[in-house]
């Protein structure tokens, strides 16, 4: 074996024990809070595999993740550590629908794809802010991006309740969302809707960029050793910043991918999705390979729906499966985490090629 | 102009001097816990879920040892005496478990990121996210509610009326008759300096921060030092969290931080974590804070006001930047010559 090899045996099986270690967590909690565990755990593992809807349910929930943790991705490997995906997944359908509403006389596609293109701009806007203040002032990027999705939460409740806010309706809720722009149902009599294809190309895509381009490469080598890639003449901050901005124009087109296939009317007000900090997790999981970015957020949307099912059929909140994300990023994050076993395999390695060098000989 | 003059009717009045000042209180907590994970050179980011938690667990342990003293009796109709001396006894419970909990979870993200080296951000943001979970889990638990915890009795931190100053026209307003926890927060910008300016440990935090491996040559144990930082950063935060839900409030909200230890955090940057400068700066959050508070009762759309402290963090962070920088320069000229 090869030291990469070993690298990445070793990071799948971290990876793995760092599940279920948290989930074995969640069960516990589960078995000391709830009355009835055993119908808790089923509900929640195999709850969202007992009826077509669910599993329609867990593909629609893993849709955002695709575009919020490929946005993580891309950033994450130039170790720009921005949470603009928050606020860019926000504005991004905020925008988008405004612009639906407000044009619905447009035929289906032409309609369609200028609201993406808003949606991405929307995105790549919040983005910007954070960006510039990083390679501009050298702000840190985890607390300006922060601020700016409150910012871009108010702005986004600003926009909505002065401008496509459907006031005789009495509900809090935008005009409906023009039918002929509603993301496609895949299946019939399920909510799966074409979105998810948009997400997993965009996390190809990705990928081919980050790992098939010339550009990809600098942001690689500015992730892996800044300085290094400094001498070698690659410009730094226009990396910070392209891969910055690039990762808001991923979550503001999930942003509208979301709210035109699962939404009749733009409903989020007062509160943030979540879903960029969800990123993050499918992120940290995916190790940053936008490749793996579909199999970390079918994990995610797999615990999530479950956690739904089990609440609603027993007494456990949903809210303990934040605990079990953050526990997940905490372990695959954590650099000791297994490394005594790491060395082990290292040196079993080194011991087998030695003994194979020596037996040669 | 109506606007202006409308404006500064509203701000050129002691309460909302005094508003400021509550609205500071739990910022500058988290502020003084950023600058001594900033001072040993770790960004703590869980300022804002240390808090959180420490603002559940002081409500649930107040509302319980409360409820324990009275042994099942209801407030309104035990004994006076009793029901004084269960106030007493829930406050003070409520203030420890508060404590501790910000300084567990500080302790937790220090095992991570200094005991098991994770990388401090993503350590930062798990733990928010498990806290910003977690609490609500934790209050359903105890109160068998999601949002606010309205059906635990819990105490508050006395207010406390300073002698002679009350009785001062317009400063009696201001600084008299505010909360225990807004005087401590203050008492606790000297502290932070005392112990870094003043102490040998404050003296280890300092050169940790500054540069680990010159620090570790000495002797130096780099490792102890950074977690008792870190704890006392926790400590801080504790407090923080006692400030927000024992005192002007006495329930707990989710998410009820609402960015707070982020907004403290950038106080800190802003003030180069300096304690005295840090303070000045949590103030300058905390009064645009309290402007956006009372500019809701003009015509002015509610968003653009609550925006205000974080747009004005944004621009704090660019003054800081530009701060730097032309220190640096100013160092560099003078080596030049």
């Amino acid at each position: 074996m090869t030291s990469k090899q070993i690298e990445r045996r070793f990071n799948v099986l971290k990876t793995a024990a760092a599940i279920f270690l948290a989930l074995g967590f969640a069960l516990l909690v589960i078995t000391f809070v709830s009355e009835d565990p055993v119908k808790a755990i089923t509900a929640f593992i195999v709850g969202p595999f007992q009826k077509a809807s669910r599993m329609s349910n867990i593909v629609e929930v893993m849709t955002p993740l695709l575009f919020t943790g490929t946005a993580i991705c891309i950033m994450y490997q130039a170790n720009q550590f921005s949470m603009i995906g928050e606020g860019a997944f926000l504005i991004g359908a905020n925008l988008c629908t405004w612009f639906a509403v407000t044009h619905d006389k447009w035929a289906g596609l032409p309609l369609l794809l200028v609201c993406f293109i808003v949606a991405i701009t929307a995105g790549i806007a919040a983005a910007i802010v954070p960006a510039v203040l990083k390679v501009k002032f050298r702000a840190n990027e985890v607390v300006s991006s922060i601020m700016m999705n409150y910012v871009l939460l108010k702005f986004s409740d600003y926009f909505f309740y002065y401008y496509f806010r459907d006031v005789p309706s009495g509900q809090q809720a935008s005009y409906p969302i023009p039918a002929q722009i509603k993301m496609p149902k895949l299946i019939p009599g399920l909510r799966l809707h074409a979105g998810v294809l948009i997400g997993l190309a965009v996390a190809v895509l990705a990928y081919l960029f980050v790992y098939r381009t010339k550009w990809g490469y600098a942001v690689r080598m500015v992730g892996a050793n800044q300085n290094f890639a400094k001498y070698s003449g690659i410009s730094v901050m226009s990396v910070a910043l392209s891969t910055q901005l690039i990762g808001g124009g991923i979550a503001g087109l999930g942003g509208a991918v979301e709210i035109l296939g699962r939404y009749e009317r733009f409903v989020w007000f007062g509160t943030q999705p979540g879903f960029g900090f969800d990123g993050v997790l499918v992120g940290v999981l995916a190790k940053n390979n936008p490749l793996l970015v579909p199999v970390a957020a079918l994990f995610l949307a797999y615990m999530r729906t479950g956690a739904d099912v089990m609440n609603r059929v027993s007494d456990v909140p949903i809210e303990f499966v934040d605990v079990v994300q953050g526990l997940i990023i905490l372990f695959v994050a954590a650099e000791m985490f297994m490394a005594k076993y790491k060395h082990k395999l290292i040196v079993n390695n080194a011991k087998k090629q030695l003994e194979a060098k020596e037996a040669a000989e | 102009m109506e606007l202006i003059s409308q404006i500064l009717d509203l701000l050129l009045t002691p309460a909302f001097a005094a508003t400021v000042l509550r609205i500071t209180t739990p910022i500058l907590f988290a502020a003084l816990g950023g600058i001594m994970a900033r001072r040993c050179g770790i960004m703590n980011l869980a300022l804002e879920g240390s808090m959180l938690t420490a603002a559940l667990f002081a409500v649930v342990a107040s509302a319980l040892t409360k409820k324990a003293v009275l042994g099942g009796v209801s407030a309104a109709l035990a004994d006076p005496a009793l029901v004084s001396k269960a106030t007493t006894i829930g406050m003070i419970a409520g203030f420890v478990a508060g404590t501790l909990a910000g300084v567990l979870m500080a302790l937790f993200l220090a095992y991570m990121a200094v005991g098991l080296r994770a990388d401090a951000y993503l350590a930062g943001l798990a733990i928010n996210t498990m806290a910003s979970g977690g609490t609500v889990f934790i209050l359903y638990l105890a109160a068998g509610e999601k949002g606010v915890s309205s059906s635990l009795d819990s105490g508050a931190m006395p207010f406390i009326d300073l002698p002679i100053i009350k009785d001062i026209p317009v400063l009696g307003e201001i600084f008299s008759g505010q909360n225990m926890m807004t005087y401590f927060a203050w008492l606790c910008v000297i502290l932070v300096y005392v112990i870094l300016f003043k102490t040998a440990t404050g003296l280890r935090i300092r050169a940790v921060g500054e540069n680990p491996h010159a620090a570790e040559s000495v002797g130096v144990n780099v490792k102890k030092v950074q977690y008792i930082a870190l704890a006392l950063s926790g400590l801080f935060c504790g407090f923080g969290g006692v400030s927000l839900s024992m005192s002007y409030v006495q329930f707990f909200s989710r998410g009820m931080t609402a960015g707070k230890g982020f907004i403290g955090m950038s106080a800190m940057n802003l003030g180069n974590a300096s304690p005295v400068a840090t303070a000045i700066a949590a103030l300058l959050f905390g009064f645009f804070d309290a402007l956006a508070n009372v500019m809701q009762t003009l015509s002015i759309p509610v968003q653009f006001v609550q925006a205000i402290p974080y747009v004005a963090t944004l621009v704090g962070l660019v003054v800081f930047a530009i701060q730097s920088e032309n220190k640096v320069k100013k160092l560099k000229a003078k080596q030049a010559k």
